[in-house]
């Protein structure tokens, strides 16, 4: 057990667990934020999608003592009411089926427009290969972030 | 517990069902725990305000409070296919309430009170649609009655909209809520006695309808299984038997006590054959203050185990043995005409055999479940498709009446079958009792792949014969698979008239004789169902034979297809089945018949949207297939490039679907959408495989889903317009798809393709 002090979403939290425990079930068992999700805990499939500063990361597979002074945003991070362009693009074209892996989808997205503020088709596949949904919203993920890549 | 879950007979009878609740009856709605916040109990006494309200409560489905405010219960669970939306809607467009109002509340796990909620077979819309609209139209007419009666004129010159009644020649307008007080004191109208509407003036029924859960969903608010928490909340993590039928021997929990954080460990019985779906697996749990903790503390036990009679278990020895076995005559289960004679008769035999392996279910949400066990009576939080027998089965697990079990549904990250199936939850339940304390059981990818109630593997035959007039003269179809009835009953060896019925017995097509057989093939693994079921390796079988037979007429597949349904008419099967029926989803064939104008219909749908038989870019092609299942139409075209390093693209996919009344538009696409994207995975991607007993895939790497590049990229779903009864829209894409992309493939490239998932390596 260690002692850490780490950023989420503009706070500062101290935890003490376990310094091989992945970032992942710091947020959900230790600081009570849901909206990451579990799917694989092998950075497999997304689910656990935050961003460190500007780059997502599978929360799963990144263990507490390897954050630092790095910024984490998770999904309850990028808007106060739930209404982040790419959020708002996601309803408008009604992405979710289940819903379960679409918080990882979104903050992989917001990660990708921020390095790529109008990225291709084949650009937004390449980018979001690592997310996996069993439901198979693939499409309209692409035509929401082709939407908000054309509205920037 | 039914033993054959989705082949279930519907409850016949749910509106006398429903509606013989008394309206005083109160439903609790159970608060669901969320971070230590308990959330919406008792709505219906007292307003935010403290204030004293009533509440008019027609039936079970719908609560209308004196604030105005509709609530509507949503009794189904929630798992991707839109139906907290679809059914309430109905209700709401029925009353005439305003939409963005209307709260919606799940209801917990009851079939006195709610009738049927187990949500499989492709079934929700089909059963409830009526007794939806029956809700809705009963709370009209009380509140257009009371209304008509404060303001002294006629009901019939009353209507309502936007949660008011209004009345148009005078242009008045009052609250539901206003009428609460007056209506809830008359007597509930008869049946007979409410209008429902016409479709002409429906508002929402056959319109789209964002989810009710979207934004939640987006901002990361929605409550999934995983989610649910309770104060003292301990997590279990349990290492399970490797084997089917294997059992633990001797454990060592030394190092694994010694990981900070674990609390206990607890072995768990099991092992059985049958399995059941309700019993769990033998087993040894680690419950800890965290998932982590619990995890770690997983991995250092050292368990013995005596492996049973599955420790040699091969599954792709047996996938040799079932091809050995379908060259035999096997048990006869449909027979007509004479097949013996239309071989010795005919021009040419085709004849291919087919194989498919296990498929696991893979929802990205795990299996989890949270029990709480307090004065005698459990709670409990779960993703499931199937609240009424998790609570059966948890009463019986802990020896304790029905009605001291609590089952709440939360959201569900994914279903297709796997959460219909309540051994995670009894595992929690029996952990909770035994430690005394309230317990997650929290599944890892790792033991969903390897302990899934698993699509079975499957060996088929098909020999067709072609006569000397160019004529589909005959059709034989052998089958061999592990029937989903050996979960349950070990004896059993061939397929039951329900799988059976998924494709096989339900052909459809003017063949003078027609011979289905099945084989032995025993379980090795519990059995379970998944997502079109057995309609998976029957329609990829007989969609790609179908194709190959029109290629050695020297005809068009669509023209054949045609061709081969014939002149309009309905099907029944029954006559021709052996010591069997066809079960036809549960439903009576006169009340759904199988109606080969409907299939010709979405074919020539498909055909003209796909353009079939234009002409395409070198090195691409179309392929096409069409079924019915679970009710309804189906024909789909798939557009494939195939490069010279055998890398398949998918451009395109059209679907036409006749699903009678289509009640959210934007959900039946998306069905589709998703549909032919779960076909596209198990067609190129998935595949279980089992050695020395032990599934050999242990996440997503070795289990491979299709992944955002090499999915479809393109699907257009073609809805024909329709007032006849829904049917099923979750598991018809499947079927369909498959068949229609190796067709496609081998138009592509002229290699035909008779095993899952398709290697063109090979
Ligand atoms: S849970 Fe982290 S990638 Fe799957
Ligand atoms: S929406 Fe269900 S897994 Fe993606």
């Amino acid at each position: 057990m260690a002692k850490y002090s780490i950023q989420v979403n503009g706070k500062t939290h101290e935890v003490d667990v376990m310094d091989d425990m992945p970032l992942l079930w710091v947020l959900r068992d230790v600081l009570a934020m849901k909206g990451t999700k579990f799917g694989c805990g092998k950075a497999l499939c997304g689910a656990c999608t935050v961003n460190l500063d500007d780059t997502a990361i599978r929360s799963c597979s990144f263990p507490i003592s390897a954050v630092g002074k790095g910024k984490i945003t998770t999904i309850e991070g990028i808007s106060e009411e739930g209404n982040h362009p790419v959020q708002q693009a996601w309803e408008k074209y009604v992405v979710p089926q289940c819903g379960y892996c679409q918080t990882g989808q979104i903050m992989n997205a917001v990660a990708l427009l921020k390095s790529n503020s109008s990225p291709s088709e084949q650009e937004i596949e390449q980018a979001m290969q690592g997310n996996l949904c069993r439901c198979g919203t693939y499409n309209r993920i692409k035509e929401a972030i082709l939407s908000v890549a054309a509205e920037s | 517990m039914n033993i054959l879950a989705p082949f279930q007979k519907k409850s016949k009878d749910v509106s006398s069902q429903v509606f013989k609740a008394s309206r005083r009856d109160f439903i609790k709605i159970g608060g669901m725990l969320t971070g230590g916040l308990v959330l919406g109990i008792n709505f219906f006494s007292c307003n935010e305000k403290g204030k004293k309200i009533s509440t008019l409560a027609p039936n079970v489905y719908l609560r209308i409070t004196s604030d105005g405010e509709v609530v509507i219960i949503a009794h189904r669970s929630e798992m991707g296919q839109g139906i907290r939306t679809s059914l309430p809607l109905i209700v709401a467009d029925e009353l005439g309430a305003n939409w963005s109002k209307v709260r919606i509340i799940q209801a917990e796990g009851d079939e006195k009170t709610y009738g049927s909620q187990n949500t499989d077979g492709s079934f929700s819309v089909r059963m409830f649609y009526k007794p939806m609209r029956e809700a809705g139209a009963i709370a009209k007419l009380l509140l257009i009655q009371a209304a008509a009666q404060k303001w002294d004129v006629p009901i019939t010159e009353c209507d309502t909209e936007n949660s008011q009644v209004i009345h148009k020649t005078s242009n008045k307008s009052i609250g539901f809520g206003e009428l609460v007080e007056t209506a809830k004191n008359s007597p509930i109208p008869a049946l007979k006695d409410i209008k429902l509407k016409d479709r002409t003036q429906f508002n929402m029924i056959g319109h789209q309808t964002p989810i009710i859960d979207l934004h939640d969903i987006v901002s990361g608010k929605a409550i999934f299984g995983i989610d649910a928490v309770v104060e003292n909340m301990k997590i279990a993590v349990i290492k399970r038997c490797p084997t089917l039928g294997g059992k633990v021997k001797s454990f060592d929990d030394k190092k694994t006590l010694s990981i900070p954080g674990v609390i206990k460990v607890i072995p768990i019985k099991g092992g059985d054959i049958p399995p059941t779906i309700e019993k769990p697996l033998s087993g040894v749990a680690v419950i800890a203050e965290n998932t982590w903790a619990a995890i770690k503390g997983r991995d250092a036990l050292e368990v013995e185990w005596d492996l049973g009679p599955n420790a040699q278990y091969d599954s792709t020895k047996q996938l040799e043995e079932l091809t050995q076995e379908v060259q035999k005559s096997g048990t006869l289960r449909r027979n007509r005409g004479d097949f013996n004679k239309a071989k010795a008769g005919a021009k040419q035999l085709i004849e291919h055999t087919y194989i498919a392996p296990y498929l696991a279910h893979a929802t990205v949400e795990p299996p989890n479940a949270l029990a709480v066990i307090k004065n005698g009576s459990c709670e409990i939080w779960a993703p499931t498709q199937h609240p009424q027998g998790a609570r059966d089965a948890v009463a019986s697990a802990l020896g304790i009446n029905a009605e001291k079990v609590k089952v709440n549904v939360t959201l569900l990250g994914g279903g297709f079958g796997r959460k219909s199936k309540p051994d995670f939850i009894v595992e929690a339940a029996i952990l909770a009792k035994e430690s005394g304390l309230p317990i997650k059981v929290q599944w890892t990818r790792e033991d969903d792949l390897h302990h899934d109630f698993f699509h079975a593997l499957s060996v088929q035959r098909i020999v067709a014969t072609i006569d000397q007039d160019n004529k589909l003269s005959g059709w034989n179809h052998h089958i061999a698979y592990p029937s989903i009835s050996a979960t349950f009953d070990a004896a059993v060896l061939q397929a039951a008239d329900g799988e059976l019925g998924q494709g096989a017995t339900d052909f459809p097509y003017n063949v003078p004789s027609i011979k289905v057989e099945t084989h032995d093939a025993k379980a090795h693994l519990r059995i379970g169902w998944l997502r079109s079921v057995r309609n998976i390796p029957q329609v990829f079988a007989i969609g790609t034979m179908l194709d190959e037979i029109a290629e050695a007429r020297k005809m068009d597949p669509i023209a054949q297809a045609l061709e081969l349904l014939g002149d309009d008419r309905s099907i029944t099967f029954n006559e021709e089945m052996v010591n069997g029926t066809y079960t036809n989803y549960g439903e009576n064939i006169s009340d759904y018949p199988w109606e080969t104008a409907r299939m010709k219909n979405v074919i020539q749908r498909v055909a003209k949207e796909a353009g079939w038989g234009k002409k395409l870019s070198s090195g691409s092609a179309l392929g096409f297939a069409a079924h019915r299942s679970f009710l309804t139409y189906v024909a789909c075209i798939v557009e494939v490039s195939v490069d010279s390093n055998k890398k398949i693209s998918i451009h395109n996919v059209h679907y036409a679907v006749d699903c009678g009344t289509a009640v959210n538009i934007d959900r039946v696409k998306s069905q589709f959408e998703g549909g032919a994207q779960f076909s596209a995975s198990l067609a190129l991607k998935s595949e279980i495989t089992v050695k020395n007993g032990r599934v050999v895939q242990n996440n997503y790497d070795g289990y491979q889903i299709i992944r955002m590049p090499e999915s479809p990229k393109q699907i257009h779903v073609h809805i024909i317009d329709s007032e006849a009864k829904p049917t099923g829209v979750g598991e018809p894409p499947v079927p369909p798809f498959t068949p229609a992309l190796c067709n496609a493939i081998y138009a592509a490239t002229g290699k035909r393709i008779y095993k899952l998932p398709i290697d063109l390596t090979s």
